[in-house]
C-alpha cells in the first residue's frame, strides 16, 4: 500500500486564473452557462441566501404584528400571504436548494470524481429551481385576486383542499403556488438523480460503499428519499391544477371528492420532505464533529445503517399529522407507534455523536460551535416530537403555537444551524478565504440567544392555548409578554444573520487566506487547492481507507489498518 | 487537461453504468406519481354522485394491451441485434416497436372519442371521468414521450448515427419503455378489470 498517488497541492496543474481581467458581461455569462458542479454548487447557495433573507424578512415582518396584542401593522390578507410564502420559501426555495447546493459542490470532491455524473441535467436542474422560485414571487405582482392587486398565495403551505379548490381561492394565486413547486419539484427531482447516479457510478478506485465520507451516504440517501417524496406532492398539485383549471372533481366533496385525500397526499410529501432536510444535516455533523474532536466518527456503520433506518420509516408516519382528523384507532395506534420509531435511530445518531466527542480534543471554532448547539438543539425537537406524537396530546395541542415551536426546532435549531456550521466549514475551500472567527462567535451567540427567546418561548404560548396562523389576538389572553419575547428573540436572530452576511463580505475581500487544508481534516476535498480547479483532480485519486488524508498524513499509522 | 493519468491498482474497479442508474431512480420517481394516482382511482372507485360508471361506458382494450406489452418484446430484441451490431435487424425491430406504440395511442383515441362523444364523459362529469382521464391520461403521456424518444432514435439510426457502441444507452432508453409497458398491466388491472 505504498503507492500514495492522492494529489495533495503542487501535483495537481493548477491553470493560472483570476489574473487576467475579464469583462463583467463575460463573466456573468459564463456563470449563467456553467456546467461545472462547483459553480451551480455555488450559484445554488447564493440564491437559497437570497430566498432565505426574503423568507426571513417575512418573518420578521410577523412577528411585528404578533409582538403586541390587537396590532394592525399588517394588513391581515399580507399576514396570510406571508406565513404561506415564509413556509414554501424556507422548504422549497430555502432549504432544499442550499442543501443540495452543498452537496452539489463538496459530494463529487469528497468521492474523488471530476465532476457530476451529468452536467447539464446538473445546470438545468438548477435553472428549473431557480425558475420556480421567480415564478412563486411573480405571484406578487403577477396573480390578480380579490383585491385587483397583486396577490401572493395566501393558505398556508401545505394548501389544503377545500380552501385551496376554486371556489374558495379565486385568481390564480394558488396556481402560482402549484405550478411553481411543480417546476422546482422537477429541478430537485433531477438533482436527486444526478446525486445517486454520481456516487454509484462516479467514485474515486478504492472509495467503497462503506468507505464513502458519511456526508455523502447522508446525500445518498436523501436523494433517494427524494424521489419517492417530491413526487407525490407534483401528483397531488396536477390534480388540484386539474379540479381549479379543468373543473376536476378530486377535491370537491359536492361532487363526492374528498379533502382528506389531499391532506393524506401532502402529508405522504410532507412528513418525508422534513427527513430530506434534516437528513442532510445529519451528514454535515458528522463530517464536522470527528474534525474538530480530532477522533474517527464513532461506529460509521450504525450511523450508515441509522441513516437508511431513518429513511425507511419516514414513509410510515404521515398521518401523525392528521390525529384530529379523526382516524379509527387503530390507524391513530399504527402512527403513533411508527413515529415513535423514528427516536431509535436517531437515537443512534445522537449518541455516535456524543461518542464521537466524548475524550476527543476538542476545538470549539465556529463550525463546531454550531454542529454542538445543534445536538443538543435538535435532541429537544425529539422529545417534543416525541410528545406530539402521543395522539391524546396531538389532539389537545394540534395547531398550536407548541407544533410551531417544535418543527422551527428542528428547521433552525437543526437544519439552520448546521447549514450556517457548513458554510464556515467549506467557506475557505470554496472561496480560498477564511471567514473571520470573532465575527463568527458573535453570529453563533447571538443566534443561539435568539433561537432560544424565540422558540423555547412559543412552546409555553402553545401550551397557554395560543393557535398558529392568527392574525392578533386579544389583550386579556395573557399572550402578550411572551409574545414580545418571541418577537424580540426574532430580531436578535435577524442581526445575527446580518452579522453572517458581513462576515462573508468582509472574509471574502481580506479574509486569512485558507491554504488547501485549514481545518486538519481528513476527505478528499482537502486535498483538492482552495478553490479547487476545474474538474477537481489532475489525476484520479485512489484511496484506501474513509481518511484518505489521514493515511497520507500518518504513513506509520494508517487507518486501512484497523478498518475491515 | 490533456490525458488522465490511470492509478495502480485500479484493474477491477467497475462501477455500474450512470445512465442506467440514473433511469431506475427517474422510473422509482415516477413509481410514486402513479401510486399515488393509482390510489386516487382507487379511493374514489364507486362513490360517483351522478353517471356514466366504469360497467357502463368502459371496453376492455385487449387489442391496445397485446400492442402495447409485445412492443417491450420487440424492443427487448432490438436490443439484443444492436448488442451484436446488426444494425438493420436492430432499425427494423425498433421502428415495429415504435408501431405498436403509435398504435396504442391511437386506440387510447378512438376510445377517449367513443367516451366523450358518444357516453358525454368527461373530466368534469363525474369522479369516475375524473379518475380515469387523469390516470390514462397520465400512462398516455408517457407513451408519448417514448415514442417521440423511439423516433429520435429511429432517425438517427436511418441516418447511420446510431452503432453498437450506442448498446449502454439504447438498453437505458428501452429500461423507461419497459417501464411504460409495465405501468399499462397496473393501470389495466386496476381500471378495466378491479373498477370495472
Amino acid at each position: 500500500m505504498a503507492d500514495q498517488s492522492i494529489p495533495i497541492g503542487g501535483s495537481l496543474d493548477v491553470t493560472p486564473r483570476d489574473h487576467e481581467r475579464v469583462p463583467l458581461l463575460d463573466r456573468l455569462h459564463e456563470w449563467v452557462v456553467t456546467v461545472d458542479h462547483k459553480r451551480l454548487g455555488i450559484l445554488y447557495v447564493l440564491y437559497a441566501l437570497f430566498f432565505m433573507a426574503v423568507a426571513g424578512a417575512e418573518a420578521l415582518s410577523m412577528r411585528i404584528q404578533l409582538a403586541v396584542p390587537n396590532n394592525h401593522f399588517l394588513q391581515p390578507e399580507l399576514y396570510d400571504q406571508f406565513f404561506t410564502m415564509h413556509g414554501t420559501t424556507m422548504v422549497f426555495l430555502v432549504g432544499m436548494p442550499i442543501l443540495f447546493g452543498i452537496a452539489n459542490y463538496i459530494v463529487p470532491l469528497q468521492i474523488g470524481a471530476r465532476d457530476m455524473a451529468f452536467p447539464r441535467l446538473n445546470a438545468f436542474s438548477f435553472w428549473l429551481t431557480a425558475f420556480g422560485g421567480i415564478l412563486l414571487y411573480w405571484s406578487y405582482i403577477g396573480g390578480f385576486g380579490l383585491y385587483g392587486m397583486g396577490n401572493a398565495p395566501d393558505v398556508g403551505w401545505w394548501a389544503y383542499a377545500p380552501l385551496s379548490t376554486k371556489p374558495f381561492s379565486i385568481g390564480p394565486t394558488i396556481d402560482y403556488w402549484a405550478l411553481a413547486l411543480i417546476v422546482s419539484g422537477f429541478g430537485t427531482l433531477g438533482t436527486a438523480i444526478n446525486i445517486i447516479a454520481t456516487t454509484l457510478s462516479m467514485r474515486c478506485k478504492g472509495m467503497t460503499l462503506l468507505r464513502m465520507p458519511l456526508f455523502v451516504w447522508l446525500m445518498l440517501v436523501v436523494s433517494a428519499l427524494t424521489l419517492i417524496t417530491i413526487t407525490p406532492l407534483t401528483a397531488a398539485q396536477v390534480m388540484l391544477l386539474l379540479d381549479r383549471n379543468l373543473g376536476a372533481h378530486f377535491f370537491d366533496a359536492q361532487a363526492g371528492g374528498s379533502a382528506l385525500l389531499w391532506i393524506h397526499f401532502f402529508w405522504i410529501f410532507g412528513h418525508p420532505e422534513v427527513y430530506v432536510l434534516v437528513l442532510p444535516v445529519f451528514g454535515v455533523a458528522s463530517e464536522i464533529i470527528p474534525v474538530f474532536s480530532r477522533k474517527a466518527i464513532f461506529g460509521y456503520p450504525a450511523m450508515v445503517a441509522a441513516s437508511v433506518g431513518i429513511a425507511f420509516v419516514s414513509l410510515g408516519v404521515w398521518a401523525h399529522h392528521m390525529f384530529t382528523v379523526g382516524m379509527t384507532s387503530v390507524s391513530n395506534t399504527f402512527f403513533v407507534l411508527s413515529t415513535m420509531l423514528v427516536g431509535i435511530p436517531t437515537g443512534i445518531k445522537i449518541f455516535n455523536w456524543l461518542a464521537t466527542i466524548w475524550g476527543g480534543k476538542v476545538r470549539f471554532q465556529t463550525p463546531m460551535l454550531f454542529c454542538v448547539a445543534f445536538i443538543f438543539q435538535f435532541l429537544i425537537a425529539g422529545l417534543t416530537g416525541i410528545m406530539l406524537a402521543v395522539a391524546p396530546w396531538d389532539w389537545q395541542l394540534h395547531n398550536s403555537y407548541f407544533v410551531i415551536a417544535h418543527f422551527h426546532y428542528v428547521l433552525v435549531g437543526a437544519i439552520v444551524f448546521n447549514i450556517f456550521a457548513a458554510v464556515y466549514y467549506w467557506f475557505p475551500k470554496v472561496t480560498g478565504k477564511m471567514l473571520s472567527e470573532t465575527l463568527g462567535k458573535w453570529h453563533f451567540w447571538l443566534f443561539l440567544i435568539g433561537f432560544h427567546l424565540t422558540f423555547d418561548t412559543m412552546h409555553f404560548v402553545g401550551i397557554m392555548g395560543m393557535p398558529r396562523s392568527i392574525y392578533t389576538y386579544e389583550a386579556n389572553r395573557g399572550w402578550g409578554h411572551l409574545n414580545f419575547i418571541i418577537s424580540v428573540g426574532a430580531f436578535i436572530q435577524g442581526i445575527a444573520v446580518l452579522i453572517f452576511f458581513w462576515n462573508v463580505i468582509v472574509s471574502l475581500r481580506k479574509g486569512k487566506e485558507a491554504g488547501n487544508d485549514p481545518w486538519d481534516a481528513w476527505t478528499l476535498e482537502w486535498a483538492t487547492p482552495s478553490p479547487p480547479p476545474a474538474y477537481n483532480f489532475a489525476s484520479d485519486p485512489v484511496v484506501h481507507s474513509r481518511r484518505p488524508l489521514w493515511d497520507i498524513k500518518h504513513p506509520d499509522d494508517p487507518d486501512w489498518k484497523y478498518e475491515s | 487537461m490533456s490525458a488522465i493519468p490511470v492509478s495502480p491498482g485500479a484493474e477491477n474497479w467497475e462501477l455500474p453504468y450512470r445512465g442506467k442508474v440514473a433511469m431506475l431512480s427517474l422510473i422509482t420517481g415516477e413509481c410514486a406519481i402513479f401510486t399515488i394516482f393509482v390510489v386516487g382511482y382507487i379511493f374514489y372507485l364507486g362513490k360517483d354522485i351522478s353517471g356514466p360508471t366504469p360497467a357502463q361506458v368502459l371496453d376492455i382494450p385487449v387489442f391496445n394491451t397485446i400492442c402495447l406489452l409485445s412492443s417491450s418484446v420487440t424492443i427487448w430484441l432490438s436490443e439484443r441485434q444492436i448488442e451484436r451490431g446488426r444494425i438493420r435487424a436492430f432499425a427494423a425491430l425498433w421502428a415495429l416497436t415504435l408501431a405498436l406504440g403509435i398504435e396504442f395511442l391511437i386506440g387510447t383515441a378512438l376510445e377517449w372519442k367513443k367516451l366523450i362523444w358518444v357516453d358525454g364523459l368527461t373530466i368534469r362529469t363525474n369522479l369516475f371521468g375524473t379518475t380515469f382521464y387523469s390516470l390514462v391520461g397520465l400512462h398516455a403521456t408517457h407513451v408519448v414521450i417514448g415514442a417521440v424518444g423511439l423516433l429520435l432514435v429511429l432517425i438517427f439510426t436511418l441516418t447511420g448515427h446510431i452503432n453498437e457502441s450506442h448498446t449502454e444507452r439504447i438498453q437505458t432508453f428501452a429500461l423507461y419503455w419497459h417501464f411504460v409497458d409495465a405501468v399499462w398491466v397496473v393501470v389495466f388491472t386496476v381500471v378495466y378489470i378491479v373498477g370495472r
